[in-house]
This record gives C-alpha cells, sequence and structure tokens, in this order.
C-alpha cells in the first residue's frame, strides 16, 4: 500500500462536499430546474404554443426535449453558477476555515492536494449536469411521453436513440462546463474568497455572454466560451455536425489550461500567511 | 538525505532565515538550532516574527533568503521533510461542519503509515473522547487548541512544534496544557514552543530563542542566560547617600542605582560579604540586603525594550537584565 495521493484528497473532498449545504443547493438546482420548467409546461398547455427557441415547439411531443431546452437556458447563468458554486469555493473555503495550513503540514506534496481538489470540483459539476438531465429525461416524459423526437435537421429519431443523443449531449456540454470549473479554481485560488471566487466566474461567465451579442464583435463569437455551451447541438443534425463540438473541445481546453495551470502555480508558489 | 542521515540530523536548524515582504522584513535573518530532547522556548513580542518563523519551518512561507532543515531536510522541498514533524501555528484549525473524530480521520488519511490507528489514544490523551462526535463549529478555543495537540499527534512526532498552544485557555487549561507538553517531553519529544507565557517556559523549557524585529537576540540555555545576567542586590542602609558611595567605591560592586527608598547593585557573592564590612566600617547601618531573584521575564524584557544591544552580548549567555523595565542597563 503507497501512502497518501491525489485519490485520498478526491475522496475526502467529496465526503467534505457531502457535508456542506452548498453542494445540496447546487445539486438540489439541478434537480428543481427541470421539475419546474416542466410544470411551466403543464401550466402553459392552455395558453399559447412555442417559443422559438430550438425544441421549443417539441417539447409537448416528446419529453426527451425537455433536458435540452434546459440545456439551452440553463447555459447563461443557471449551471456556471452550480458549477461555481463548488469550483470558486474549494480552495476559498479552506482560507476562509484556516485549514490549508493544517492540511499541507500533513504527508500531501501541494500539488496532490490540488489535485485532489481540481477532480472533486469537476466531479460535482459532472453529477449536477448528469443529474439535471436524468431528471429533465424523467420528469418530461412523464409530462409529454417517451416519444420520438424530432431532430433540428427535421428527421424523427427513435425514442431510445434520442436519450442515447441526450446523453451524449449533457456530455458534450461538459466541455464548456469544465473551462467554467477551472476558471472557478482559478479565482478561488487567486482570491481566496469564496463569494468573490463565485461570482466572478458567473460574472465571468456573463461578460462571455455578453460580448457575443455586442455588435461588431461577429468574429470574435465562434472563440467565446458561452458559444461553446451550443456545440452539443451538432448532435442533433442528421449527419452529426462535428465542427462544433471539435471547436468546443479545443477553445475550451484553451480556457481552461490557461486557468487551471495558472491556478496551479499560485497554489504551489503561495505563502500560507493566514488562517 | 538518506534515512540514517536524517536520524542524525538536528530536528531543527534555521539559518540565515529571512523574510521580506516588499519593504517590511518580518524576519531578520535568523539562526538557531533545536537539538534532540529540547524543549525549545521561542519568545518575542508580538510582531517580532515568531509564527512567520514557523511557518516558513513548517514549509508553508517561503523563505526570502535562508534555509530550514528538519531532521537535515528542506520543508520547501518535499513534504517528506515533516516526517516525524507535527504542530500548529497560530489557532489549530478544523472544518467545522465535521466532528472531531471526522477531522480527525481525515487528518488520518492525509498523514497515512498507520496514523488512523492512533486516532482514539490521541482523542483520550486531550480528553476529548466524550466531544468527538461533536461537531467542530461548536467547540470552545479550549477544545480546538486540545484538538489540535491530537491531530498532532496522529503523526507520532519525533518534533512537535507548537504556537502559542496555551492562548485563551482557563487557568485550568493552561496547566493541563503545560502538563501535557512536560509529559510528552519526558516521553522524548523535542518540542519548540513559541509563547507569550513567560512563567510557561521558564517552567518548561531548557533552552529560548528571543527574538527582537525580526532577529534572534539571545540563543542558548535559560540557565546560561540568567548566569550571565549576574546576581543584583537591594539594600536599605540608616544613609543612603554614603551608602552609595560605599557601594561605588567597592570592587567587584557594579551597576550602581539609588531608587526611590533602596539602593541596586550587581555582584557576587564575595563581593557583598565585603561590601558588608566595609559598609559597617563606614558607619553605615544595614536595614536590608537581599539578592533579587531574576526571572525571564526580567531577562526577556531586557533582550526586547533596551537598546538592542543585548544581542551580541547575550548570545554566548552574557546577557545582563533589567532590573525594572527601562530604568537599568542592559548587557555589558
Amino acid at each position: 500500500m503507497g501512502g497518501p495521493g491525489v485519490v485520498t484528497v478526491y475522496r475526502w473532498e467529496l465526503f467534505k462536499l457531502r457535508h456542506q449545504k452548498r453542494t445540496y443547493l447546487g445539486l438540489g438546482a439541478s434537480i428543481l430546474v427541470p421539475v419546474l420548467f416542466v410544470i411551466a409546461v403543464h401550466l402553459r398547455r392552455s395558453h399559447e404554443r412555442g417559443g422559438g427557441f430550438a425544441f421549443s415547439d417539441y417539447v409537448d411531443k416528446s419529453g426527451l426535449a425537455i433536458p435540452l431546452v434546459v440545456l439551452l437556458f440553463g447555459a447563461i447563468w443557471l449551471f456556471p453558477l452550480i458549477a461555481a458554486l463548488v469550483a470558486g469555493d474549494i480552495f476559498a473555503s479552506e482560507d476562509h476555515n484556516g485549514t490549508l495550513k493544517t492540511v499541507l503540514t500533513r504527508s500531501l506534496e501541494r500539488w496532490q492536494v490540488f489535485a485532489g481538489k481540481t477532480l472533486a470540483a469537476g466531479t460535482y459539476a459532472t453529477v449536477a449536469i448528469l443529474l439535471c438531465g436524468t431528471v429533465g429525461v424523467l420528469a418530461g416524459s412523464l409530462q409529454s411521453g417517451f416519444n420520438p423526437l424530432q431532430s433540428l435537421s427535421g428527421t424523427i429519431v427513435s425514442a431510445p436513440r434520442a436519450t442515447e443523443l441526450v446523453y451524449f449531449s449533457l456530455l458534450i456540454y461538459l466541455i464548456p462546463i469544465a473551462a467554467i470549473v477551472c476558471i472557478g479554481l482559478l479565482l478561488s485560488t487567486v482570491t481566496h474568497n469564496s463569494a468573490a471566487a463565485v461570482v466572478g466566474t458567473l460574472m465571468a461567465s456573463l461578460v462571455f455572454q455578453l460580448l457575443g451579442i455586442l455588435p461588431g464583435l461577429g468574429g470574435l463569437q465562434p472563440y467565446l466560451l458561452s458559444t461553446q455551451f451550443n456545440a452539443w447541438q451538432g448532435l442533433l443534425r442528421t449527419p452529426i455536425d462535428w465542427t462544433p463540438i471539435i471547436r468546443a473541445v479545443w477553445i475550451c481546453a484553451i480556457y481552461g489550461f490557461a486557468s487551471i495551470f495558472t491556478a496551479f502555480v499560485v497554489f504551489i508558489r503561495r505563502d500560507v500567511a493566514g488562517g | 538525505m538518506t534515512d540514517a542521515a536524517a536520524g542524525s540530523a538536528a530536528p531543527i536548524e534555521v539559518r540565515g532565515l529571512v523574510k521580506r515582504y516588499g519593504d517590511l522584513t518580518a524576519v531578520a535573518g535568523v539562526d538557531l538550532t533545536v537539538n534532540a530532547g529540547d524543549v525549545y522556548g521561542y519568545l518575542g513580542p508580538n510582531g517580532a516574527g515568531k509564527t512567520t518563523s514557523l511557518r516558513m519551518m513548517l514549509g508553508l512561507i517561503r523563505p526570502t533568503e535562508g534555509s530550514v532543515r528538519l531532521f537535515g531536510r528542506d520543508p520547501m522541498q518535499s513534504v517528506r521533510a515533516l516526517d516525524g514533524v507535527a504542530g500548529f501555528v497560530e489557532a489549530p484549525t478544523f472544518y467545522p461542519y465535521l466532528n472531531a473524530r471526522r477531522n480527525l480521520e481525515l487528518l488520518a488519511a492525509f498523514d497515512g503509515g498507520g496514523a488512523s490507528g492512533r486516532i482514539d489514544r490521541a482523542l483520550s490523551a486531550v480528553e476529548l473522547t466524550g466531544r468527538a462526535a461533536d461537531k467542530v463549529g461548536g467547540y470552545s478555543h479550549g477544545m480546538r487548541q486540545r484538538l489540535g495537540i491530537a491531530a498532532a499527534l496522529l503523526r507520532d512526532p519525533k518534533l512537535l512544534l507548537l504556537d502559542e498552544p496555551a492562548t485563551g485557555l482557563d487557568p485550568g487549561g493552561m496547566r493541563d496544557m503545560r502538563l501535557l507538553v512536560k509529559r510528552l517531553a519526558q516521553e522524548g519529544m523535542t518540542v519548540l514552543l513559541s509563547s507569550h507565557l513567560l512563567g510557561e517556559v521558564e517552567e518548561l523549557c531548557n533552552r529560548v530563542a528571543i527574538v527582537r524585529s525580526g532577529s534572534i537576540v539571545y540563543e542558548g540555555e535559560i540557565s546560561a542566560l540568567k548566569r550571565g545576567a549576574g546576581t543584583f542586590y537591594r539594600l536599605r542602609t540608616t544613609d543612603d547617600v554614603r551608602a552609595q558611595a560605599v557601594c561605588a567605591a567597592q570592587t567587584g560592586v557594579i551597576d550602581v542605582t539609588r531608587a526611590r527608598g533602596h539602593i541596586e547593585f550587581t555582584a557576587d557573592e564575595p563581593a557583598v560579604a565585603l561590601l558588608s564590612q566595609a559598609l559597617i566600617e563606614s558607619g553605615v547601618l544595614i536595614a536590608e540586603l537581599a539578592p533579587q531573584t531574576v526571572t525571564l521575564e526580567d531577562l526577556f524584557f531586557s533582550l526586547t525594550e533596551g537598546d538592542g544591544t543585548a544581542g551580541s552580548g547575550a548570545s554566548d549567555g552574557a546577557g545582563h537584565p533589567d532590573r525594572a523595565a527601562g530604568e537599568l542597563v542592559g548587557p555589558e
């Protein structure tokens, strides 16, 4: 048996997350939002149909459209906020509690602590997205039925195949979410302040959204992080359009690696003078 | 460094340690050596750089200059330098939303090497077994201090670094902490104890470093520091004016000062015997002639509030205390 390492930190970070309210705040939102959306769809039945967004015409025909619509709207602030709740806090809370000095005087190298925490923040974001998608599928199916889904190209996809595509879409969605997590980790490491890091991460996400709608910056749009939240829509075309997905991979990698590398250097070199 | 070499190296060896934050020099060239078995007091007023030094010793802060070696290993190079080392700086800290046992389980997992098997014993040693299931967020300061010691004991340390372990404790807690440190020292543990409680340090420690404005002004045995300070006497007579003149003229009697209602001077015992004879021969009757005990507190204030020249003289054990703060001179 080896000594303590990244897996040790990772396991205990997950344990700590299970004992913190903010974890359940984020996961609760992941459950509540698709449920509320389904309730809204149900109440809307007697009113005007359609909304002009992708899949809005389909939410009454197939419950499998529900998680996709939630993904679409969640990109603006919901999922960045859920990801930031933990990513922005995971290092800063150690400063807040003064526990960084406690942890760093045990038998773990700093890089191991960093890696374990990074993995835990990523795991939480992944769980939140998959949970939201699963609740969306279940609640949507109860509301509108487990029916075939019309793709963005107009073709009809069987319900089982559409379910597969929903989960693949969730995985593609995790690419920009991972970049958001990295930005949250960077702000958490740099600011040492949980609130500043969480809000800062959300603000960064919103700034990308704003840049995308500013006139004259159209050429910038394909390279904005916010744009990559729509990459999953390539899966819902026939044939699958891989271009936005591949672009999302490398653009998010740039944002993500730049953030995580900077966070790593800051964490490794920082003086733990407080707490 | 091999494990064998690490075993023979001094538990703590600090050389030329400097930490600057911009224009502010928090630690200005600290040199100290803590030998195996020492209970070493690290003293200094607030802001003298004690905690910054301790953080550098534990690898939490990167020194601007100089080196720290724990059993021959550099804590900035690898956390392996902390093998056999435990302690805390400032107040020990834990996750408030976890109970004490969970906190210790977490730290034991981070320690490895069978630390988890020591949790019950550590809790018992600090008498927290009955409160182990309570969340640390509800702990008093004293309980956290004790839990800090328990967390340190998990590592089965050979060297314990404690920063103000008794601060904020009630008298009973301070006594318990003192007894615990004493017991650990008797079991062979080397202890570096940073403290403001000079009586505690005097009782527990065999050696001290006194730090002032980031620099060590004395390092060595407490007994040597006291010896170097010499013995001073308090004299009351029927005629203090004549008595002062007799004292000043007497060989071996130095630093004669006249205070309100008495005279103070420094001398060794033979000189005092001759002085008493000279006083009588001069027609001065002695009402009181008594040696005054020099406490570590006297020495501390002399070295940290004097003119700053105490260090060079004191570092070889020749320090010379103020008899009352601000009244008397520093070292010879």
